[in-house]
Parts: C-alpha cells; sequence; structure tokens
C-alpha cells in the first residue's frame, strides 16, 4: 500500500465528507431527511466542468459556480416542498435526485449515460483538504451562532420555534441552500477527480450512502460526520483485499454502531479541545479514585 | 380600547364549534382570566391569537392592528407569546440553550457576521448570554440551568417555558393553565411569580387556569366560556356571584 493510495482514499473520503458535512446541517441539526444529495452533488460536478472545459475557469472560482448552481436549484425545490409537512419533503428530494439523473441520462451535451470524459484532474488531497477546513469552520461557526440555534430548535420543535417567533420556513430554506452547495462543490471536486462524469455516479444508492454516513456519525455532531465519512468511506476501500467479503463487513460494522449507539457514533456531542480535555480529567479523576479506594482496602 | 380585541372570534372544527362569535378586550396592563369547564374552547382561543388555527371568521386586533391569520412568528414578533397546557420545551435542549434560543430576537446580527465572527457578531451573542442568565435567574432556574429540559421535575419545566417566553420581551404574554399539575405551595409560588414578572417586564397577562384560588387571586377581568360561547365577563366577585357560571362551572358551594 503506497502512500499514494493512501492519499487517494483520503480525497475520496473528503469528497464524500463534504457533502455529509452538509447533510449533517440539513439532518443533523434542522431535523429535515433528504435522499436527493447526490443530484445536488450532480448538478455541481456538472456545472463545475462546464466551467473548467469549455469557460476555461480555475478550479476554485469554477468550484463556487457549481456549488451555486446546485444552491440555486436547492432553492426551487425548497420553495415547493419546505411548506408541507414533514415527510413529504423526503419523498421530494428522492424524486428529485432520480429526476436530476434521468435528465441528465438524456442530455446528449453531456455525453448522456455513457458520461463526459476528459474533465482535467484538478483536485487532489490538498484542495480537498482546504476546502474540508474551511466548510467544517463555516458549518461550526453557523451553528454556533442564533442562526444555528434556530436551526436546532425546528430540529427540536416547530411549534414552539414559531411561537418564539422563528421563521420556520427560512430556516429550513438557509439549511437545504448551505447543504446543497456543499454538496454541489463536492460534485465538482469528484468530475474533477475521477476525470469523467456519468449520471449514475449520482444514483439513490450514493443518496442513501451519503445519509447513512451522517446517522452513523451521529446526528447533530461536526465531528461524528467527519468521523463518519472517514470510516464508511475508507471501510469498503480496506475491505476491497476482501473483495467479495467487503459489503458483509461494511454491512455489520453499520448495524453495529446501529444497535450498540442508536445516536450514531457521536450523537449530539462534539470532538473539541474543550471536550477532550474534560474527558482527559474524567478518566483520570476515575482511576485516582479507584486507586484510592483500592488503597482503603487494605 | 384594549390591548387586545377579539370581535366576534369563531372556530369551527367540521361540525363542531369550539369558539363561537367571541368578543373580549384586554386591557392593556392586566392580568386576564379565561375559565370554562373542560373542551369549553378556551386553548382554541389562544390558538386562534397566536395563529397556529386558522380563524374561521372574526377579527383579532392587537395593539391597534389587524393579527388575524397571520404566521405564528409574526404574531410573535408583533410581542404576543404563550405557554402550552401540554409543555413544549426544546427537550433535548439545555435550560440555559432553551432561554438563549428565545433570545435571538434581540440580536440581528447576520449568517455572515456569524461565519466571520464579526465584531457585530461577538458584541450582540455577549448580550444574548448575558440576557438569558438573567431571565434564568429571575426565574429561579439558576442551579439547573445546564440540566436537559426534559430532565426537569414538571413544576419547573412550567417555570422554564414562561423564562423562554419572556425572552422575547412579548407586549402579552399567554399562560395555558399555568399551575396544572402543582401542589398548592407550588401554585402560590407561581401567582407570586406571575405578579412580579409583570411588573417587572411591563406585561399584560392572560391566563387559562382551573385553579379557582390562583385565578381570583390574580385576575382583574375574567372571561367565562362554556360551549365555545362566553358566559359571562367582569371581576373575580361580579363572576363567582353569576348565577349561570355557579351552574355551569362553579358548582354550588
Ligand atoms: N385540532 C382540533 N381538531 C378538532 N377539534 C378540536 C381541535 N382542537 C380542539 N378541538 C375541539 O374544540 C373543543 C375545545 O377544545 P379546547 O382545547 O379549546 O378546550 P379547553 O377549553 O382548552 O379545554 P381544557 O380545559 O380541557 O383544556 C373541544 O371539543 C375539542 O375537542
Ligand atoms: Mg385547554
Amino acid at each position: 500500500m503506497g502512500n499514494e493510495y493512501i492519499l487517494g482514499i483520503f480525497t475520496l473520503a473528503g469528497i464524500n465528507l463534504m457533502t455529509v458535512l452538509g447533510l449533517s446541517l440539513l439532518t443533523g441539526f434542522t431535523g429535515l431527511f433528504s435522499f436527493g444529495h447526490a443530484g445536488f452533488m450532480a448538478i455541481g460536478g456538472y456545472a463545475t466542468a462546464l466551467m473548467t472545459l469549455n469557460f476555461h475557469w480555475p478550479f476554485i472560482p469554477s468550484l463556487m459556480v457549481g456549488g451555486l448552481a446546485a444552491a440555486l436549484v436547492s432553492a426551487v425545490l425548497g420553495k415547493v416542498t419546505l411548506k408541507l409537512k414533514g415527510d413529504y419533503f423526503c419523498i421530494a428530494t428522492l424524486g428529485f435526485g432520480e429526476a436530476v439523473r434521468l435528465i441528465l441520462d438524456n442530455v446528449q451535451t453531456f455525453g448522456g449515460a455513457r458520461g463526459w470524459p476528459g474533465i482535467p484532474h484538478y483536485t487532489n488531497f490538498w484542495n480537498v483538504l482546504g476546502i474540508n477546513i474551511v466548510a467544517i469552520i463555516i458549518l461550526a461557526n453557523l451553528i454556533h451562532s442564533r442562526h444555528g440555534r434556530n436551526m436546532i430548535a425546528v430540529r427540536e420543535e416547530e411549534l414552539a420555534s414559531q411561537i418564539v417567533g422563528i421563521n420556520v420556513f427560512k430556516y429550513k430554506m438557509i439549511s437545504l441552500v448551505i447543504s446543497a452547495a456543499y454538496a454541489g462543490i463536492a460534485g465538482g471536486m469528484m468530475g474533477h477527480y475521477m476525470t469523467f462524469l456519468q449520471p449514475k455516479m449520482f444514483s439513490l444508492v450514493k443518496s442513501t450512502e451519503l445519509t447513512i454516513i451522517v446517522i452513523f456519525g451521529g446526528l447533530g455532531s461536526i465531528s461524528g460526520s467527519v468521523l463518519g465519512a472517514l470510516v464508511l468511506t475508507s471501510l469498503p476501500e480496506i475491505l476491497r483485499a476482501f473483495s467479495s467479503w467487503r459489503l458483509v463487513f461494511y454491512g455489520l460494522a453499520v448495524i453495529f454502531i446501529m444497535i450498540s449507539r442508536p445516536e450514531g457514533l457521536m450523537g449530539g456531542y462534539e470532538l473539541t479541545p474543550s471536550s477532550m480535555k474534560r474527558l482527559y480529567r474524567n478518566i483520570v479523576s476515575k482511576r485516582s479514585k479507584a486507586v484510592h479506594s483500592a488503597g482503603g482496602d487494605k | 380600547m384594549g390591548i387586545l380585541e377579539l370581535h366576534g372570534l369563531t372556530k369551527t372544527f367540521g361540525g363542531l364549534t369550539a369558539v363561537g362569535d367571541v368578543n373580549f378586550n384586554v386591557e392593556k396592563d392586566s392580568i386576564s382570566g379565561l375559565i370554562g369547564p373542560n373542551g369549553a374552547g378556551k386553548t382554541t382561543i389562544f390558538n386562534l391569537i397566536t395563529g397556529v388555527y386558522k380563524v374561521t371568521s372574526g377579527k383579532i386586533i392587537f395593539d391597534g392592528k389587524d393579527i388575524t391569520n397571520k404566521e405564528p412568528y409574526l404574531i410573535a414578533e408583533s410581542g404576543i407569546t404563550r405557554t402550552f397546557q401540554n409543555i413544549r420545551l426544546f427537550k433535548k435542549l439545555t435550560v440555559y440553550e432553551n432561554v438563549l434560543t428565545a433570545c435571538h430576537y434581540n440580536a440581528n446580527y447576520s449568517i455572515f457576521d456569524s461565519v466571520l465572527r464579526l465584531p457585530k457578531f461577538r458584541k450582540q451573542e455577549k448580550k444574548l448570554t448575558e440576557q438569558a442568565a438573567e431571565l434564568i435567574e429571575i426565574m429561579g432556574l439558576e442551579s439547573r440551568k445546564d440540566l436537559i429540559a426534559n430532565n426537569l421535575p414538571y413544576g419547573l419545566q412550567r417555570r422554564l417555558e414562561i423564562a423562554r417566553a419572556l425572552a422575547l420581551m412579548p407586549k402579552l404574554l399567554l399562560l395555558d393553565e399555568p399551575a396544572a399539575g402543582m401542589n398548592p405551595d407550588e401554585t402560590e409560588q407561581l401567582m407570586k411569580l406571575i405578579s412580579e414578572i409583570r411588573k417587572r417586564f411591563n406585561l399584560t397577562i392572560l391566563i387559562i387556569e382551573h385553579h379557582m384560588d390562583l385565578i381570583m387571586g390574580i385576575c382583574e377581568n375574567i372571561m367565562v366560556l362554556n360551549f365555545g360561547c362566553k358566559l359571562a365577563e367582569g371581576t373575580p366577585t361580579d363572576v363567582q356571584n353569576d348565577k349561570s357560571v355557579i351552574e355551569a362551572y362553579l358548582g354550588v358551594e
């Protein structure tokens, strides 16, 4: 296993992580489930490739266009579906994701179902890392503000949110648009990593995988999402050595977490310097207590 | 001219008239009561005032403005907030977070300010945390501010819901059975607290309650509701001596 190979796995994990961060905001912090985020990745992927290939824009600005395109489409989707009660939004995202894939299958300008080859290889470990760090900082700062608290309130209790003056629709919308922008950027990075795009890369299976990662990592935890994306993207790769058994291992790992920790790996907790210090102190104080009581027994 | 006026307020659910042609005025700075037997339509009136239910017919005027059928968050913005008969806290958040969330009103920094942690964010956020801490202290929840709301004893959950409502600095506070499930001691304390916060926050308060001691003790004006219609209105003494009220609700002593 060379360095290249490991960096490759991390790059893929980072690309997934970008979408997962957005989904974490939408699902983990605002309480809305989506089964169509692969659709936003597709829109971002194709839009970014359009900018670099046809307009010869540099990579990063092209990614921004990809994110923006996904965000705009999500705003339209949100406008029509977010006023509906609960589960309808979830169903609408599912239909949306499939619709995007079917449309791309049939648009010959981008190669239709055969795909779109010849996209420059701009994505590497380092720019993925940089973009993810910025994305995490933006997310953490947003969540620890009145806007983030309002989203959490919407997740907890919609009616009470309204009664304390929170515009529930607006905050669902903001959350959806930001999550779509993240997915769009991730799609752009993906196209420029694989050097080709194909509609079937953005299937319902992909959307589901992303949502599973968020749940696996723990709803309402950014660090959980990071761990989830790293573990669940690299696991299938590492298990490739066991070829036919890998899906079994993967499934078992997910089931194990779901049973032993139904709230997900991190469920509502964050790994921050201060929380780690607290954890360390707890362990140390337990240890010293144990030592003391052992001493008392003598 | 009251701060809140209900004009011919009516709400039907299918064939059932939950509230029928109710007219009522709440005077500014008063404490008013809304009483009546179970199913009389009291909570429905709160739901209509706060926009949770759409009005079938009639008008609601608050502070001189028509707020009929406005979205609940806009009604909150205009200065009305409430507590719920079946407590609706942000259950998994701490006491402090519940109050802090509701304080959001007193800041206006944008998403951009928060993402970049601009000075406006820092300054206003500091103000919000101070305000939340102060409210928690006033409501006597200081020692439990880091507890998860759902783990609080019942009486304190009701208190927390009032604290959260006050965070909006409302002009009109609607309390739906705030003493439900409390023992006489706690009810007594709650009465004191309500009078206190009224003075301190310059509030107008409208209370639904079945504890007659509380209602008769602190309300200046009372409306009695029966089968969705107004049965009587007046001072506690008026209401207590009203024949139809005694018959329908209070019972003979
Ligand atoms: N959403 C609804 N759909 C149908 N009927 C409703 C609805 N909400 C209330 N009602 C009916 O309206 C009537 C008034 O109910 P409401 O909750 O206002 O009574 P209340 O005076 O608050 O009673 P309680 O003292 O028991 O709280 C009841 O008959 C109730 O069943
Ligand atoms: Mg009621």
